[in-house]
């Protein structure tokens, strides 16, 4: 049994591929899986039909001043006459975008280093392991608030800055499930193949070890969504991008007129942040291992 | 403890803290433009850039650059800031109180609420209780904390009128001594709440799951057939062990708390490093960001490696992995 660094011990999941679609039936079964699969799900499809579902342009002046939530404006409009509404649709995108590319790099770079650590062993795990924990103490906020002051704010750099520095967790889980998988039967068997170690490492190991990394990753993206809405908020955001964090820091100014302003985008957070907390510890649970 | 293990996570510190300053120095260069311009903004007069060139070695070579650049942030020289035309350190050290208030007021408070909320719901299985107060700490672990901080504006302070809206002590008041720190405690409270509230999650749900797990023990199941006392049962046998995961993540929950302490302190203008480093990017004041940055990173390094002293110290078996 190998332990992460929380002391979190990750059983391995079984060589079936069949065993993932078993996964995701088991999370599906329990209610805070279920929810949590929900949620994400309503995040995923308002995020790709925005501009579909929403009735006005995020920017544009549509409607009366500060007015509180009504039938032409359900959540309400801000200071411009801006539609709320439409700008937490909106803003789900900018969030979703965000999440789903960091998670792509994180992907990359964790199971990279995860992997190359758990199967080489030795000096490589040594160096590797010292540079994951070096990563892991790095403010990845404040590095993120040094990297908008030198190169201004941006989509893109935000999404390299957080992928860059959200990975160690990741490689982490990654090299337990290296450790332990490396060790049985359908390894052994391809390596008697002739299979050369890359092949192994990617064929056999890595599809076995994703659905731990998965549950993890739903995690981690929860906390880059609440990073990127944090710096939105404290008026750091891409100033071309409607976002949730961008709606929070208008709201400030009118905290004593127009309670709606900030009840609904950070509500939008809440839900969107629970769907993937959720959906990833369902996913752990069910592997058996524990938060 | 054994000082093996101690020195060699103290020896730790090394690499990371080099890679802190490498990460930064190169954001430095990498910056579109001139290093100078990068560093002092686009405000400054010709003296401030000779003397910011000078301060940086910007006119040596990379290799020696790294090396003053090195010298200067260990020895806590952060440069001139022109905006306030002070030594970027004397600006920073006098935001440090402030934001050591709140976040020691909510690392306090998160981890007392935290291991009482864990303690309760450990207790008390499947039953209505529970699930409420785990819904609770679930939803407080994903709600935002600005999100937070704005809906208590709303109905404490704004609504019931119970707490001041903003700042740390009221602006017309010349109380001193005891009527003085209740003021600025009157302040803090809201704030300090707020801040608390993700971590009181974090640590209620951590408490929760190894408590559990604890209570299931055999040397659980000894003390109570002893005849021991349930509270005994549960402080002495459970808590006691599944008090070092606790432990541990104190150290990461730091850096989350300092990094919530700048929204918190922009919500509720709180005067310290937070809303510093917010007005300072508004500013395009580099100096003052940077040197935040290193300040703040060093500190949650350096509480990182006390966390796992204290540890190795509470677990022996730590020492020995």
């Amino acid at each position: 049994m190998s332990a992460t660094a929380d002391g979190v011990p990750f059983e391995p999941a079984g060589p079936e591929g069949r065993q993932r679609i078993g996964v995701l039936r088991r999370v599906l079964t329990t209610p805070s899986g279920l929810l949590g699969a929900a949620l994400t799900g309503a995040l995923v499809v308002v995020a790709v039909f925005a501009p579909a579902l929403a009735p006005y342009d995020p920017f544009g002046i549509d409607g009366p001043v500060l007015h509180p939530p009504s039938a032409a404006h359900p959540l309400g409009t801000d200071a411009l006459g801006r539609d709320l509404y439409s700008g937490v649709l909106y803003g789900t995108r900018t969030s979703l975008v965000v999440a789903g590319t960091v998670g792509v790099l994180v992907l990359l770079i964790g199971s990279l280093v995860g992997a190359v650590s758990g199967y080489a062993g030795r000096w490589a795990d040594d160096v590797l392991m010292r540079l994951t924990e070096a990563f892991q103490v790095l403010p990845r906020f404040f590095l993120a608030i040094v990297v908008i002051a030198f190169f201004g704010p941006g989509v893109d750099r935000l999404v390299l800055v957080l992928g860059f520095t959200s990975w160690p967790m990741l490689a982490r889980v990654v090299r337990a499930e290296v450790l332990s998988l490396k060790e049985r039967e359908f390894v052994a068997a391809a390596q008697a193949h002739g299979a050369s170690n890359a092949r192994v490492v990617v064929r056999e190991i890595l599809p076995n070890a994703l659905p731990a990394a998965i549950a993890l990753l739903g995690l981690i993206l929860a906390q880059v969504i609440l990073i990127e809405a944090s710096l939105g908020f404290l008026g750091l955001g891409d100033p071309n991008a409607m976002s949730w964090g961008y709606l929070a820091n208008e709201a400030q100014r009118f905290l004593r007129v127009a309670w709606w302003l900030p009840l609904f985008p950070g509500l939008a957070i809440l839900l969107a942040v629970l769907g993937l907390n959720l959906l990833g510890d369902a996913i752990t649970d069910v592997l058996g291992g524990r938060r | 403890m054994s000082w093996g293990y101690a020195v060699r996570r103290i020896a730790q510190l090394v690499p990371t803290i080099a890679a802190i300053l490498l990460a930064s120095f190169l954001l430095i260069h990498l910056a579109p433009g001139d290093p100078v311009l990068a560093l002092a903004g686009e405000h400054g007069d010709a003296e401030y850039y000779a003397f910011m060139r000078d301060k940086f070695g910007l006119d040596e070579p990379l290799h020696e650059q790294a090396l003053t650049y090195a010298g200067n942030v260990l020895t806590a020289d952060f440069g001139v800031s022109y905006v306030q035309g002070r030594p970027v350190l004397d600006v920073l050290l006098e935001r440090v109180p402030a934001t050591l208030l709140l976040t020691g007021a909510a690392l306090l408070l998160s981890t007392v609420t935290g291991l009482l909320a864990g303690m309760f719901t450990a207790t008390r299985r499947s039953r209505l209780p529970d699930l409420t107060v785990n819904g609770a700490l679930l939803t407080l672990y994903a709600a935002p904390v600005f999100w937070l901080g704005q809906l208590a504006i709303l109905t404490l302070a704004l609504g019931a009128g119970w707490f001041p809206v903003q700042g740390m002590s009221t602006a017309s008041s010349d109380a001193t001594g005891i009527a003085h720190l209740a003021d600025v405690a009157h302040h803090l409270a809201l704030p300090a709440i707020v801040l608390a509230s993700q971590e009181i999650a974090a640590v209620g749900r951590l408490t929760r799951v190894g408590l559990r797990d604890e209570l299931d023990s055999d040397h659980v199941r000894m003390a109570r057939a002893k005849g021991l006392g349930e509270a005994t049962v549960v402080v002495k046998y459970g808590l006691r062990r599944a008090l070092s995961p606790v432990v541990t993540i104190i150290g990461g929950r730091i850096g989350h708390l300092v990094a919530g302490a700048v929204v918190v302190e922009v919500v509720f203008g709180w005067p310290g490093l937070g809303r510093l480093l917010v007005t300072a990017m508004q500013n395009r004041d580099v100096p003052i960001v940077l040197g935040i940055f290193l300040l703040v990173a060093v500190t949650v390094v350096v509480a990182n490696v006390i966390t796992d002293l204290c540890y190795a110290w509470l677990d022996p078996r730590v020492r020995y992995r």
